[in-house]
């Protein structure tokens, strides 16, 4: 019987993630990684790719894990738990160790699963290995100074994308990777926050769940890349989901689903304003670009609605 | 940290030989503001618990009680505060924008080092 999710009956389980990590005062990642690992009961083993989670976890003597984990590069967290999960369930068939239900899971940042690790995940998925990648997408490169990365918003402030007389911030859309990790047709695909714990929960038991690859893409908002304070780290987050500009949604056997749907969809700037990484859009003359982000939220928002079959036409 | 070891004292490999060690690692050091207990009773709802950044919410769970803030480790981020319905609630009965230290509120969130 698996723990209901309730927080005082998760609370009765060991916490799997110690305090004394290194990871900034505010950020979303612990949060989002303490609520994974409470949602499962099973043993866990946790794959890392090279990000803000990875480094500021395992300060050297110190981790914070407290279940078996590892880290090899920042390109193959999908490939190393694939060689894990293969060799359980070779050690397993030849009778070396007796079958605990073991579930696997790799953490990425969004420059581990976006760009660089993008190639090993997409291979791991293809090839059908039972595990879970969760991208804790921050939509930057946060450990190294604020890089932009393939998650990145339009208009987003960065280290190499620094709003200025020359340009206004990123130049380009973010790409939308969960819809294309649903192209590959694994059994389990979602979008989550770590607002909405219960539907991230839910999604959590499912991905381990399901038989197969699956792949939850989480937002971790980064207060020091974000530029906000420490403490409203979860209010705009519920804003993201509150504009559409992060849906939540799942895909489950190909069929696509909503899992919230706002009382009332905000205008994307009400997201934008509180964090300093777009201020510049709101001088005359860049706020073209906040209409420019506003159409394309609708869009992606219209065909979600479509795909979902919330609404007949895209 | 109290000493540094020298290399005979290193696991071979360099190897850490304990998981979660890393709560000798005090990060409560980091902080600005410090969480405490307001004049609005906790409801025991476990929120702050959910959401802390730092597992930095004592609870006292077979009694299911929120028991306090493990100050060792927290890093002042105030999210405890933020996410809290009884501090909600009490923003909502006063009418106005409170002060993250009002003494009102059930978590309050307090300058360090200021005395009261």
């Amino acid at each position: 019987m698996a723990t209901k999710l309730i927080p005082k009956e998760l609370a009765k389980k060991p916490d799997r993630l110690s305090p004394g990590h290194r990871l900034c005062a505010g950020c979303a990642a612990p949060i989002v990684v303490r609520q994974i690992l409470a949602a499962i009961d099973d043993p866990v083993v946790v794959a890392n790719a090279t990000g803000c989670l990875e480094v500021a976890t395992t300060v050297y003597p110190y981790t914070a894990w407290r279940v078996p984990w590892v880290h090899s590069a920042f390109e193959n967290a999908a490939s190393t738990i694939a060689g894990i999960e293969s060799a359980y369930r070779s050690m397993v068939r030849r009778g070396k160790i007796p079958d605990r239900n073991v579930k696997f899971l790799a953490f990425g940042g969004d420059g581990g699963t976006y760009d660089i690790g993008f190639q090993a995940l997409s291979g791991a998925l293809e090839r059908g290995h039972q595990f879970v990648y969760i991208c804790y997408n921050n939509e930057a490169y946060m450990n190294t100074g604020i890089q932009r990365s393939g998650a990145t918003p339009l208009g987003a402030h960065t280290t190499t994308s620094p709003a200025g007389s020359v340009i206004p911030g990123k130049q380009q859309m973010r790409k939308d990777l969960t819809a294309i990790i649903a192209a590959h047709d694994i059994p389990y695909v979602a979008q989550a926050a770590p607002t909405q714990w219960k539907d991230l929960m839910e999604k959590v038991r499912k991905a381990v769940n399901c038989g197969g690859p699956a792949f939850i893409n989480v937002l971790s908002s980064c207060n020091r890349g974000w530029r906000h304070e420490t403490y409203e780290t979860l209010e705009i987050t519920q804003l993201a989901v509150d504009t559409c500009y992060w849906p939540l949604y799942e895909v489950e056997n190909g069929v696509w689903r909503l899992t919230y749907k706002p009382k009332e969809k905000l205008p994307v700037e009400e997201w934008l304003r509180r964090q300093g990484r777009f201020r510049h859009l709101f001088r005359p003359e860049n706020r073209h670009l906040i209409d420019e982000l506003q159409a394309e939220v609708d869009r992606r928002w219209e065909r979600l609605l479509f795909l979902c079959g919330e609404t007949f036409s895209a | 940290m109290t000493q540094l070891k020298g290399w005979r004292d290193i696991p071979i490999g360099g190897v850490i030989l304990e998981g979660g060690n890393a709560v000798e690692y005090r990060t409560g050091g980091w902080r600005a503001f410090r969480p405490v207990f307001g004049q609005a009773p906790c409801i025991h709802c476990f929120q702050c618990w959910l959401f802390c950044p730092d597992s930095s919410i004592l609870v006292d769970a077979e009694n299911e009680k929120m028991a306090g803030f493990d100050l060792d480790h927290c890093k002042g981020c105030g999210i405890c505060a933020s996410v809290c319905p009884v501090n909600a609630k009490v923003i909502r009965q006063a009418g106005e924008k409170l002060n993250r230290d009002d003494p009102r509120l059930c978590i309050r969130m307090v300058e360090e080092g200021k005395m009261e």
